[in-house]
């Protein structure tokens, strides 16, 4: 079995498509550099990040796939699971061996595991757009937190971005250590210490709220259970639309 | 804001909640860098949240005024009802949408309102908050407005400036039961305004095409809703309004409102223990089929089936009244024919008909591109050893087959045995 190594970016899954080629030998198996080795393992490379290289298999791909296909493909990576980096390298070698486009291939595993994921990670995308709630601070500045299951941030802040221009927001991802700050220009990647009361909580404590805040979040809640038709409760379907690991950050849920 | 206006709030939001629409749909706009705040997304929308009823929460739904002179008989807010009654003043409904949507907690508004005076000075109200969100809160936001039955053409089109979409309940399928129900109220009432939103958007396109920053003129269209249960129409009946709506240019959504018994002192209504939801549920979906799976009324619902099947849906209730159609080849068959394969929807059809350039697909295939082969396997054929197909088998035994509930567990219990609770 051969193994390849790479340091878990995306840049270094080209390199690793890159080195596949030049050495001419493919790997089965596609693991992060720190991953305990497979028992039978008779062949492993590490992979050493180069943006040259990954950049060129980047410029091969574009006239292999259609620019749908390549932002899928980018996307999907998001999701950070580990089994599915060779899921990924499959496809694109895949993609560079076929004379036509494989992306319309849905018969094959890859094609269609590839497909399935990137839904999945647009989908975890939609719901921070559907499930942040935001929080107004003393100081003007909204305050969200999230811990989507996919690293789907960096999607997310582009919609709030282009919603709210004219806000100062702060979202933070607590699961993986990491936020983004608007300005009201642009958005910079921040990293705050975790101990902080309202990123522990996802909750600004009292004296940091906005004095009207109280009121709106009461607002909220008052509305939301108002708008409930008592004769067709049906908890079931509200947690398949919503399911319960949002609801700890739901203003109207607690 | 005061607390006054939360307790007004939640009365105006509990007499708005019979409005089923919700979408924030059908428009994409982006945001506008350093003015005001908002966008639209389009595709499906943004749910926000989803209430213990387990309908969304795109749009904050409300009312301006429950306050009504009319007296309809299915209506929670009726003039004869005694129910508390409240006003929000313009300022502070503007208010709440933006502070809301800043929070993410909407998408936009969806603002109605009783009849108060007359409905011209009701929708100008309407009009009002629509155009202060608009102008002075710069609000890009997604933004419905009910369009007042009665209100004159010209309020009509000011609202269409500034909302995204626009609806007119027609709330009940047939004339004759809506004046018995209604009696201020008649088809034309709700026709008339229809138009007008039509025209707009007709007249709009044109000028469109020659001005290219002409402001537009509800770009998210109209939709209307029926209530199913309230009135004895049959289901071909409410299906063949809604295909007869679905063809005029505008019309982009139709609701159905499973009946709620709010005024059960009113003999003139059916007294329903339980609001027709299964009735409903079928109902959106011959609406989807309609729509997405390239059916027509006719085929869903006819003179010899004037209702639809409570028991399986519509689909595949059409597909047992045509067996002669099947076994579909789904390596050969157009798209349409494979869109009528019950247990393939509009997603898998797509990847089947790209998928089947490639190689021959066989059941396997089929199964991880994410077809239910439980109820497709009667329909189809696909380079494989045939399977039982329901032309072969007969239509009763697939059914059966479908309906039956699998597993000892969700039969229902003996109630000859006892049991002890330990």
């Amino acid at each position: 079995m051969t193994v390849f190594t790479f340091d878990g970016t995306f840049d270094g899954l080209l390199t690793a498509i890159f080195d596949a080629y030049f050495r001419k030998q493919f790997p089965d198996m596609l693991l992060r550099s720190g991953d305990v080795l497979p028992m039978f393992c008779d062949d492993s490379h590490d992979v050493v990040t180069d943006e040259e290289k990954s950049v060129r298999v980047w410029r091969s791909l574009s006239r292999k796939l259609s620019s749908a296909a390549m932002s899928a493909v980018a996307t999907s990576f998001l999701c950070e699971m580990r089994d599915y980096d060779t899921v990924l390298f499959r496809y694109l070698r895949k993609a560079v061996d076929s004379p036509v486009s494989i992306e319309g291939d849905f018969s094959d595993e890859d094609v269609i595991e590839v497909t399935r994921m990137v839904r999945r990670v647009r989908h975890e995308a939609t719901r921070m757009a559907q499930f942040v709630r935001f929080q107004k601070a003393a100081d003007g500045t909204y305050f969200g937190v999230a811990e989507p299951m996919y690293n789907v941030l960096p999607l997310a802040v582009k919609h709030f971005a282009d919603r709210f221009s004219t806000m100062r927001f702060l979202l933070y991802d607590r699961r993986r250590h990491f936020g983004y700050y608007y300005d009201g220009e642009e958005a910079r990647m921040v990293t705050l210490p975790d101990e902080l009361y309202h990123i522990a909580t996802g909750r600004l404590p009292e004296d940091m709220m906005d004095s009207d805040e109280k009121l709106y979040q009461d607002m909220w809640r008052t509305y939301f259970k108002a708008i409930a038709i008592k004769e067709r409760i049906n908890p079931r379907k509200q947690r398949q639309d919503m399911p319960v690991r949002f609801w700890k950050y739901l203003t109207e849920k607690n | 804001m005061t607390e006054s206006t939360l307790s007004k709030l939640k009365i105006l939001a509990e007499s708005a909640k019979y409005d089923v629409s919700c979408s924030s749909s059908g428009t994409v706009r982006r945001g506008r860098k350093g003015d005001g705040i908002g966008n639209t997304v389009g595709g499906v929308g943004i749910c926000h949240s989803f209430a213990d009823d387990g309908r969304c929460i795109s749009l904050l739904k409300v009312m301006l005024t429950n306050v009504c002179m009319y007296d309809c008989a299915y209506c929670i807010n009726r003039r004869s009802n005694d129910i508390p009654r409240a006003t929000l003043s313009v300022t502070e409904i503007v208010d709440i949408t933006m502070e809301f949507y800043r929070r993410n907690y909407i998408e936009g508004l969806f603002l109605s309102s009783g009849v108060v005076r007359n409905p011209d000075y009701t929708m100008e109200r309407l009009v009002k908050v629509a155009q202060d969100l608009r102008t002075v809160h710069r609000f890009n936001g997604y933004i419905h407005l009910k369009s007042i039955p009665g209100a004159s053409q010209d309020l009509v089109r000011k609202a269409g400036l500034y909302a995204d979409r626009m609806s007119v309940n027609i709330e009940i399928p047939n004339e004759k039961s809506l004046k018995h129900l209604a009696p201020e109220k008649d088809f034309k009432s709700v026709f008339d305004p229809m138009g007008y939103i039509r025209q707009g958007v007709l007249e709009n396109k044109e000028d469109r095409r020659t001005m290219r920053h002409a402001p537009r003129f509800v770009p998210a269209g109209q939709s209307t809703q029926m209530i199913v249960g309230a009135s004895p129409e049959h289901d071909r009946d409410i299906l063949r309004l809604s295909s007869a709506l679905y063809a005029t240019p505008t019309m982009r959504r139709v609701y159905y409102s499973g009946y709620i018994h709010v005024n059960s002192y009113d003999t003139r209504l059916p007294a329903l223990k339980q609001p027709p939801l299964v009735r409903e549920n079928r109902l959106y979906q011959a609406d989807w089929l309609m729509r997405f799976y390239q059916f027509k009324a006719e085929e869903i619902a006819d003179d010899s089936h004037p209702d639809l099947e409570l028991e399986i849906d519509p689909k595949l209730s059409w597909a047992l009244r045509h067996p002669e159609q099947f076994p579909v080849d789904v390596n050969r068959a157009d798209y349409e024919m494979i869109l009528r394969i019950p247990g393939v929807g509009v997603k898998s059809a797509t990847l089947i008909v790209n998928a089947r350039r490639y190689r021959r697909l066989t059941s396997d295939h089929l199964k991880k591109i994410g077809v239910v082969m439980k109820r497709a396997r009667y329909f189809i054929t696909c380079g494989e050893l045939p399977g039982q197909c329901v032309a072969d088998v007969s239509p009763e035994y697939v059914r059966r087959q479908l309906t039956a509930i699998p597993g000892p567990c969700r039969t229902a219990p003996d109630s000859r045995q006892l049991t002890f609770d330990f």
